[in-house]
């Protein structure tokens, strides 16, 4: 190797922004290039993945609708990470959320809207935050590492919704599909414009406050110091146990309602696929927006575009819609990869010729 | 009563083998200090490299050989991420996870629904025949048998041999190991490179002997469940072997129970590997002392050369 890694001896500021630039600028490129590879024409393939969804009538709505869940899940992801608590079955907390509120709405079709709704939103709340209470309780009780627990118990929730959406839930009227009957018009999210759910304004308007508060409160610092340094947490006397329970139910919490306005809004019932893996996407939206809600924002966008843009190339290049999930993990390789300038330079090797 | 002991003897095996080659490897590149949680997506890998070439060459050892090769892919962009630019090491996993999903989904768009060509079953003239024996011992494909090998291998490995030594060392104080002179990333990165081809093999016995076809995410986890087994075994390979036949019983009997028409719901069943590996991660776990003493201590800490 001609290239050596030299500390910089503290983080660099420009870099900590440049970095996901320079990681969506390489992943264009690897992107195209890996069209290229499999006979599309790069140039034309890489228009119709990112630019493409975003001209059509309806494709900034589509847009935001596919970020708004994204952002929500990733903006609770950032208060777990920055305390390096990796909640990586925020699936699993999105799936329980679209149950309990979607069994509330179906439970009181009757209801009227000014009293459904919100019981319907705080059963999706509650149904995430208590399926990360699992998570939180088995790693302070028992020392069990939260990232395979909550990917398992992700697993389990898929099932859970499976058995409810086949057997006891199912749609008497729907011929067998695996789908419940459509929530009553007092459970449906409203929409501000047509095709923007309420979930689009309410998951920058949370991510702003989520970021408000982990800058200007005692328990942003307590997070960040644990995340950062924990021997020093310790010795400050910030309890770990409370900060991971806080940290895993703030998280559950943001994935529940992002769950309950996905089914109470774009998809209207229950049925067994209710996500497109948001819950593993948002862990790249938490990356590649450093952390930082409001970064989260504009990554959510980028991330929800990958999403239409494989849609789009599934009908224009024939390409399978798996491509999002190669476009996800390679950029998520390139972010993590310019992130080594953060901390280090890239120097010639000294006495290499 | 025997014939029901050898069959349920024999899918246990089966159930169990993918979960020990991949856990086998992800054991040697922790004990080197590398956690990858991209398992899931380098078996993945392996089973639709596996399937694809065993299909168009028409032979099962090359398909078996392209699976471990595009593993060994895989775990080596997971090494020049995390090892060469020093990433972080869980996130890298995910991402090499959540790639090779997207990616064996994509190969694998023209194979979905084929029949597979099978890994024939290596029988022992005569040894083969007898009862229960037979089938128990000589009646399986040689994946089976490499997977006993392998952890055998890697016991040994570890606890008898000189690089074995060297190898703990760089995992449990890389700082220590380096200034010894030893080079850190490259075991490392060979240690990584030897859990991509086990778990590519994991995926080439799910693809081409459990159930021979392919399938998207046709793994169903199992690549997360072999990670969970590692820290149940507490590192120690002998209790690997153990947990992973454990875990075939239990993913054997899910699905077997689910053909009784019991009135369980199937769902509920099919769940059972999944808490059941939550289970055995809190009864290990909350000996909190025991997971110290054995983890490897830099374990998922990136290093870099100062000099």
């Amino acid at each position: 190797m001609l290239l050596d890694l030299e500390p910089r001896g503290a983080r660099s500021r420009v870099w900590t922004y440049a970095s996901p630039l320079l990681a969506i600028a390489l992943t264009v490129l690897v992107v195209g290039l890996f069209f290229a590879a499999i006979g599309k024409a790069p140039g034309r393939a890489v228009a119709v993945f990112f630019v493409a969804p975003l001209l059509g009538a309806g494709g900034l709505a589509a847009l935001f609708v596919k970020a708004a869940p994204l952002i929500l899940i990733a903006t609770g992801l950032c208060v777990c990470y920055r305390a390096n608590v990796w909640n990586i079955g925020a699936e699993g907390q999105f799936t329980l959320g679209a149950i309990a509120g979607g069994g509330v709405a179906l439970g009181f079709p009757d209801a009227p809207f000014w009293l459904l709704y919100p019981a319907v939103l705080v059963a999706g709340v509650a149904g995430g935050t208590g399926w990360a209470a699992i998570t939180a309780w088995l790693r302070t009780r028992f020392n069990a590492n939260e990232i395979l627990t909550s990917l398992m118990l992700s697993y389990v929730a898929q099932l859970l919704l499976t058995w409810l959406v086949t057997g006891p839930w199912r749609d008497p009227q729907g011929f067998g599909f695996p789908q419940t009957a459509e929530f009553a018009a007092g459970a449906a999210t409203p929409m501000l414009a047509p095709g923007i759910y309420l979930g689009c304004l309410a998951a920058p308007v949370l991510a702003l406050l989520v970021w408000l508060l982990l800058r200007h409160s005692v328990l942003g610092f307590e997070l960040r110091v644990m995340g950062q340094a924990p021997r020093a947490a310790r010795f400050a006397g910030f309890g770990e146990t409370r900060l991971v329970w806080i940290a895993m139910l703030a998280s559950g919490a943001m994935a529940g309602l992002a769950g309950v306005f996905e089914v109470t809004g774009p998809i209207g019932q229950l049925t067994n696929t209710i996500s497109p893996g948001y819950g593993f996407t948002a862990v790249i939206v938490a990356f590649l927006g450093r952390l930082h809600p409001l970064g989260v924002v504009l990554a959510g966008l980028l991330l929800a575009l990958s999403y239409l843009g494989g849609n789009a190339a599934q009908i224009d290049l024939g390409t399978p819609a798996a491509v999002t999930g190669i476009f996800q993990g390679i950029l998520l390789f390139l972010l993590l990869g310019s992130d080594v300038l953060i901390l280090y330079r890239v120097r010639r090797r000294a006495g290499a010729a | 009563m025997i014939f029901l002991l050898t069959s349920f003897i024999v899918s246990v095996i089966g159930a169990a083998t993918p979960l020990l080659l991949a856990a086998t490897g992800e054991l040697l590149a922790e004990r080197a200090g590398v956690l990858n949680l991209g398992v899931e997506g380098m078996m993945l890998i392996g089973a639709i490299a596996g399937f694809a070439v065993a299909h168009v060459t028409g032979s099962t050892l090359l398909g078996v050989l392209a699976a471990a090769l595009a593993g060994v892919a895989l775990a080596l962009i997971f090494a020049f991420f995390a090892l060469g630019l020093l990433a972080n090491q869980i996130a890298t996993g995910l991402a090499l996870t959540i790639f090779g999903r997207g990616f064996s989904a994509l190969a694998g768009a023209g194979y979905v629904g084929m029949a597979a060509t099978t890994l024939p079953r290596l029988r022992v003239p005569g040894l083969s025949d007898l009862p229960f024996l037979g089938p128990v011992l000589f009646g399986h494909d040689g994946l089976v048998y490499f997977s006993f090998a392998a952890i055998i291998g890697v016991a040994w490995f570890l606890a008898r041999t000189h690089a074995g030594l060297v190898l703990r060392a760089v995992g449990d104080s890389h700082d220590a190991a380096h200034a010894m002179g030893y080079k850190v990333l490259r075991i490392r990165a060979a240690a990584t490179a030897f859990g991509g081809a086990m778990a590519g093999l994991a995926g080439a016995y799910l693809s081409l002997s459990y159930s021979p076809m392919w399938a998207e995410d046709m793994s169903a986890g199992r690549g997360w469940i072999a990670l969970a087994l590692v820290v149940f075994a507490g590192w120690r390979p002998g209790w690997l072997a153990a947990g992973a036949y454990l875990f075939g019983a239990v993913m054997f009997l899910s699905l077997y129970v689910q053909g009784f028409g019991l009135p369980i719901p199937s769902p509920f069943l099919s769940a059972l590997p999944y808490l059941g590996t939550v289970l055995l991660l809190v009864l290990i776990s909350r000996d909190r002392r025991l997971i110290r003493l054995n983890q490897p201590a830099s374990l998922g800490r990136s290093f870099h050369p100062a000099r």
